[in-house]
């Protein structure tokens, strides 16, 4: 594959309060802005109904907004349909065509195009090769797997070297181990082309491995928008972080300037103003790790899962369950019922509002 | 085993294989004093289906028979421009609405053909605000009518079938996988280019299944042509009919059938053909 055939300038996109209202109840997308950077893969990320899938079909113009404006590398996309727009997609089912075999399939954008067919041959199977289907060209898509399908899409949508690639949860239909070799394979193709990607997903782990910067969505409206880590590590409310897998929620009684009063007792540190404070499982330190933090208490082990690599536990801190993952360093692990001691800082740590 | 098939394999050898193979045999008898078949054998009907009568050769029946292909053809390209956006615009409407436009469309056809066809007569005849209409805008003789004519042939066949054709194709609509379409739109397919390369590969088992209702009773059709063509438009369905129940040449009649059923088994492998071409060289499966 000749990377130059692909070497397009990627566009940057800018939505501006954009709204989407379906026939009856709440907006699909409630006064939606962001931008994403030329070249970056950003990621929607969200639960189901919260706006995600329509704000990529906004931009690939399969729905018009209601009011807003969406500019894709600084054209205004009012009006414009979807096949005058340098945009394509993977649909989340693939949506390949069945009575096209894999290489009239991948053509087909070129095709409405009015390419060359010699052109079309050519960029077909240079993409094919690129994205691991170069000898199925000829196979009817009923005879193809399911990754086998998901790749056909990619190159349908890529060999047409578009400015923009939306990518509707391409991998939610495919099995666990599969979906995480196409996670990066699909990130390190990202980066060979320089392509900007919009990929939508509600994975928060496959969000996070592959994404430059994540936009979190709740009921229509943007949560937060982040890099992974910021995500991650510092969520902008209550929401964003449950939807990061995040369990340890502490109420905060009171706040002062050397700490805070929460349910678990006194915590020394410089705390932001909340009403919760995050626990990351994983800053949760036990017994002779505890004594290296500040802040100390005496917790019951209720439950122990075993993950390899690390082992969770549950503890119970009077009313307050909490959930501590420490990696396996061939340290003698807790049983269930032990008394241990518990220690937090400040790092580690976040504070929250509903 | 035996007891499963025997009751459908009885069914089909009394009601298929023994009338099919009474009819053949009929067609190469003589008809008798009265029109009944008797010995010898002969193929005197077949002659005379091709023209040869007493007075020499004559087109009269060849004509018909291209007339009834025609028709036929007519008729049904006619019912397919009419049924594809009812259908398609049907299967847009929200769910509540869609079984009573389908039953607007269907119920007409449960009344007697005969009847239907006499309204079209009096909506045709001469002296009509419709056939004034036609005459004012000089699309036929003053007081002439529109009826009987093959305008009014053409006009009951697709009245009479269309919905054989909008009832298949409105299922293929309602299963239309909608993301094909969104898919094409996405990939710089123009409007037009969205039909022809997503929604009517998916409709084709729906437009071929309607073809097949429409077309072979339409070819065989008796009593539109009867009625409204007033001997201008008769087809083969006539002429089999006339010899059964006026000439009495049942020989005749039965020459007639089988060439009926010949022409409908070759227009079913060109319909075959045509709709692997159309799909890619894959089978469309009805």
């Amino acid at each position: 594959m000749s990377g130059h055939a692909l070497a397009r300038t990627a566009s940057s996109i800018r939505v501006e309060a954009v709204t989407k209202s379906f026939e009856r109840g709440v907006p699909a997308l409630d006064a939606v802005t962001l931008d994403v950077e030329a070249g970056e893969f950003f990621t929607l990320l969200g639960p189901s109904g919260c706006g995600k899938t329509t704000l990529l079909r906004v931009l690939a113009g399969l729905e018009e907004p209601d009011t807003g404006r969406v500019e894709i590398g600084g054209r205004s996309m009012a009006g414009v349909p979807p096949h005058r727009r340098s945009v394509n997609t993977v649909f989340q089912s693939y949506a390949l065509f069945p009575h096209r075999n894999v290489r009239q399939n991948i053509g087909f954008g070129l095709e409405m195009q009015g390419v060359p067919g010699a052109e079309i041959a050519e960029r077909s199977q240079a993409i094919a090769g690129l994205t691991g289907i170069g000898t199925l060209l000829e196979r009817d898509v009923a005879q193809l797997s399911g990754g086998q399908r998901q790749r056909v899409a990619l190159a349908r949508a890529l060999v047409n070297e578009p400015d923009v690639l939306l990518l509707d949860e391409p991998l939610s239909a495919l099995d666990a181990g599969l979906r995480a070799h196409l996670q990066l394979e699909l990130k390190r193709l990202q980066r060979r082309l320089g392509m900007t990607f919009v990929f939508v997903t509600h994975d928060q782990e496959e969000a996070m491995v592959m994404s430059d910067r994540i936009a979190v969505l709740n009921a229509g409206r943007i949560a937060q928008v982040d890099t992974p880590q910021g995500v991650y590590e510092a969520p902008a409310d209550l929401f964003v972080a449950r939807f990061m897998g995040h369990e340890n929620f502490v109420p905060i009684r009171q706040r002062d300037a050397t700490g805070v009063d929460t349910a678990i007792g006194r915590l020394d540190g410089d705390f932001a103003a909340g009403s919760h404070l995050l626990l990351r499982p994983e800053a949760i330190r036990l017994d002779s790790d505890a004594r290296q933090v500040p802040n100390r208490f005496m917790a019951r082990v209720s439950e122990r899962l075993y993950r390899g690599g690390t082992t969770e536990y549950r503890l119970d801190c009077g009313d307050i369950q909490l959930m501590a993952s420490c990696a396996n360093r061939g340290q003698p692990g807790h049983e269930v019922g032990e008394t241990v001691e518990v220690g937090v800082s400040d790092r580690g740590t976040a504070t929250l509002s509903d | 085993m035996l007891f499963t098939v025997a009751p459908g394999a009885l069914f089909i050898l009394v009601f298929l294989v023994l009338p099919s193979v009474y009819l053949v045999g009929m067609a190469f008898l003589s008809s008798g004093p009265y029109g009944l078949p008797t010995l010898p054998l002969s193929l005197q009907s077949f002659r005379e289906l091709a023209g040869f009568g007493f007075l020499g050769w004559s087109p009269g029946n060849l004509y018909t028979l291209i007339r009834s292909v025609w028709q036929t053809l007519l008729a049904t390209a006619l019912v397919i421009l009419l049924a594809y956006p009812a259908a398609y615009y049907i299967s847009t409407r929200p769910a509540r609405w869609r079984p009573l436009m389908l039953l607007a469309i269907v119920v007409p056809s449960w009344t007697n053909q005969v009847i239907r066809s006499v309204g079209w007569m009096n909506i045709f005849a001469p002296g009509t605000p419709v056939s004034d209409l036609a005459a004012l805008l000089g699309l036929t003789a003053p007081q002439m009518g529109l009826f009987p004519s093959q305008f009014a042939v053409i006009v009951g066949l697709v009245y009479n079938f269309l919905p054989f054709m909008v009832l298949p194709l409105y299922a293929a609509f309602e299963r239309l996988d909608t993301e094909q379409v969104e898919a094409a739109r996405d990939l710089f397919a123009s409007p037009v280019a969205v039909f022809r390369h997503a929604v009517f590969p998916q409709t084709l088992p729906g437009l071929m299944a309607g073809i097949v209702l429409v077309a072979i009773p339409a070819f065989g059709m008796y009593v539109v042509t009867e009625l409204l063509g007033g001997g201008k438009a008769t087809m083969i369905g006539n002429l089999v009919a006339r010899q059964f129940a006026q000439a009495s040449n049942w020989p005749l009649g039965a020459a007639g059938a089988m060439i009926m059923i010949a022409v409908t088994l070759i227009g079913l492998k060109v319909l075959r053909d045509l709709g692997r071409r159309l799909s890619g060289d894959r089978e469309v499966v009805l």
